[in-house]
């Protein structure tokens, strides 16, 4: 419990870096599985040669592959993993918040193949704040609310998506919970019925003491 | 087969007339309705009685459980996974605490993958009896409810004496389990069982031949199984249509390779079909908890916790761990930046997605329908809005 407030340490964009040694002169520590470089995976194979710069890097972690992909190539790549791969299964798609990282966020898609024998693969593709990542609901239909989904709550815009609204806050609602800056205990959305009373915005703010931002 | 269930389709013949000489008419359905299951509130165009469109409206129940996962070390999350999902807690624990020793690499001890897969198949059991009393008192069949609650009170009586809680059970840990089987427990359980299966008959006797569940449920609110694929529907509505999956084989954890049990399956992708499913899978999830209780009475002796370090940190990266929990796949994406708290951990709510293929399913079908559809989901409110 001594370090609860140790900063996070964001991994660089798209490189495959979080092979990073542990640090030399800390504790033992539990030992615990390393990702390895999975360029060789057949499927990955594949898919580089199939569609030229799509792979930025892949790795494997707990027997897991996660393939990087530029954002502009995840619709082109999730097509060629349904159609080519057979996996036709979009189990999850979501995101993260790497804050200081440039650019900041992750969008994770997590597929599964029922013929090839269960096999699963996660894509994930960066993102900067403020820009649009494209649309998969057009490959699966399941990604219609988890794309809505990340917008609520990381702000994320999904171009060309067929209905981009909020889904677990309000319309109206300010701010996207789950960003890192986004304060715990909530805000105060007292402005929209209070408008006399309360600031306009009523978005997250910094400046309130009383407010603390956890990271 | 077919010709018996030929005409049981509860169809109305459409003219293609507007019933009421109205065209469309939108109609508010929840959030403060019995028979959506919480606060689920549906925006329907109908036309006369018939749905054209359903827009589920979610939300009401959001806690930004995602959030506070975050400000918690990791064995403090464990009582807030016991919220998602509030009536299948001990599959959520365990979903959660799956992803957490697969970034840290341990080995659970088999006393304590036993005991784990028993408390699971209870609380499956516990969830798919509450889901047949709720589906069937919408559709106006009340005495189920009577029947299935009585065995439920028993299953919950035996958490109690586990963990000291009904339904947030808390019940695993990092690693393992909080605690050794209470004395004599184990007995109850098997007592439980024996008499359970006689149990399941009579639920059936009440409903599987009943001319009006068959005809309220036949042929109601139908998703096939490319269908159910393209909307990452899973559980139950997916193996009622026809596709045998289900994860406890599929991708095993656990002791699950070890134990005998069948995946029941039925083809017509109807609302009757998924409740045959259901039914089934309390025969399977009885001859599980069985099995764990006779491999429990041969091997009393064993640890319930692996060597679980003092301060849990996983080393930095993302891992996905998902169980077969009553509703669907269940699954945890942790992402851990090497410190003691998860850095992201996503839930993957089988019944938020589920949900999603309401409107589908919701097509074309009377208002009446709609309530048998909803039920039919089995969703959970605590999970879908997190």
């Amino acid at each position: 419990m001594t370090d609860e407030t140790k900063p996070p340490t964001p991994p660089p964009a798209a490189a495959p870096a979080p092979t990073k040694p542990a640090a030399p002169a800390a504790p033992p520590k539990p030992k615990g599985p390393t990702a390895n470089d999975a360029s060789a995976d057949p499927v990955v194979q594949r898919l580089s040669a199939a569609l030229p710069g799509a792979v930025l890097a892949a790795k494997e972690l707990v027997g897991q592959v996660t393939v990087e992909v530029p954002p502009e190539k995840v619709p082109d790549v999730l097509r060629h993993l349904k159609g080519t791969e057979a996996y036709t299964y979009l189990v999850d798609l979501t995101a993260v918040d790497w804050k200081a990282r440039v650019p900041r966020f992750d969008v994770v898609y997590w597929l599964h193949s029922f013929e090839k024998g269960n096999a699963r693969i996660r894509v994930r593709t960066s993102v900067a704040d403020g820009v649009e990542c494209p649309t998969v609901s057009g490959v699966f239909k399941a990604a219609n609310w988890m794309e809505r989904e990340v917008w609520d709550l990381f702000g994320i815009r999904f171009a060309g998506h067929p209905d981009l609204r909020r889904i677990l806050t309000w319309d109206g609602f300010q701010g996207h919970p789950l960003r890192k800056d986004f304060p715990v205990e909530g805000i105060d959305t007292g402005a929209a019925i209070y408008p006399d009373q309360y600031p306009e915005g009523g978005g997250p703010s910094g400046k309130d003491g009383n407010r603390k931002v956890v990271s | 087969m077919s010709e018996e269930r030929a005409g049981t389709a509860a169809s109305v013949p459409d003219s293609g007339e507007p019933m009421l000489g109205l065209r469309e008419m939108e109609l508010n359905f929840g959030p403060q309705h019995p028979s959506t299951h919480g606060v689920l509130r549906l925006v329907l165009k109908v036309d006369g009685e018939r749905i054209v469109s359903a827009r589920p409206d979610i939300g009401y129940l959001h806690r930004g459980t995602e959030k506070l996962f975050e400000t918690e070390t990791y064995p403090m999350v464990i009582p807030h996974t016991d919220r998602l999902d509030y009536v299948a807690a001990a599959t959520n624990n365990h979903a959660y605490c799956l992803a957490v020793e697969k970034l840290l690499a341990l080995e659970v001890p088999k006393k304590a993958q036993y005991i784990r897969v028993l408390l699971d198949e209870l609380q499956r059991i516990s969830s798919h009896l509450l889901w047949l009393a709720t589906a069937a008192i919408d559709l106006g069949a009340i005495t189920p409810f009577f029947y299935t609650f009585r065995e439920r009170e028993v299953i919950l009586d035996l958490f109690e004496d586990y963990c000291g809680a009904r339904l947030t059970l808390n019940c695993m840990r990092i690693g393992g389990l909080l605690e050794e089987l209470p004395p004599g427990w184990i007995e109850r359980v098997r007592a439980f069982t024996e008499v359970f299966d006689k149990n399941i008959d009579e639920y059936e006797d009440l409903l599987t031949e009943n001319r009006i569940w068959k005809q309220r449920t036949i042929g109601i609110g139908i998703l096939t199984g490319e269908q159910c694929i393209e909307w990452g529907v899973t559980g139950p509505p997916l193996r009622g249509a026809g596709v045998k999956w289900d994860i406890r084989r599929a991708i095993p954890y656990e002791c699950y390779a070890d134990l005998d049990f069948e995946i029941p399956v039925y083809p017509n992708a109807d609302t009757y079909d998924r409740y045959l499913v259901r039914v089934a899978e309390l025969r399977q999830s009885r001859r599980i908890v069985l099995q764990c209780c006779d491999w429990l009475a041969k091997n009393p002796e064993g640890e319930i916790r692996g060597k679980v370090p003092r301060v849990i940190k996983p080393v930095a990266g993302d891992v996905y761990a998902a169980v077969e929990a009553p509703k669907g796949e269940l699954g945890f994406y942790l992402v851990s930046n090497g410190s003691n708290k998860p850095y992201r951990l996503r839930v993957r709510p089988p019944s938020f997605i589920n949900l999603q293929a309401l409107p589908e399913m919701a097509k074309g079908h009377l208002v009446a329908d709609l309530v048998a559809i909803i039920g039919t989901i089995d969703i959970v409110l605590g999970e879908v809005d997190r």
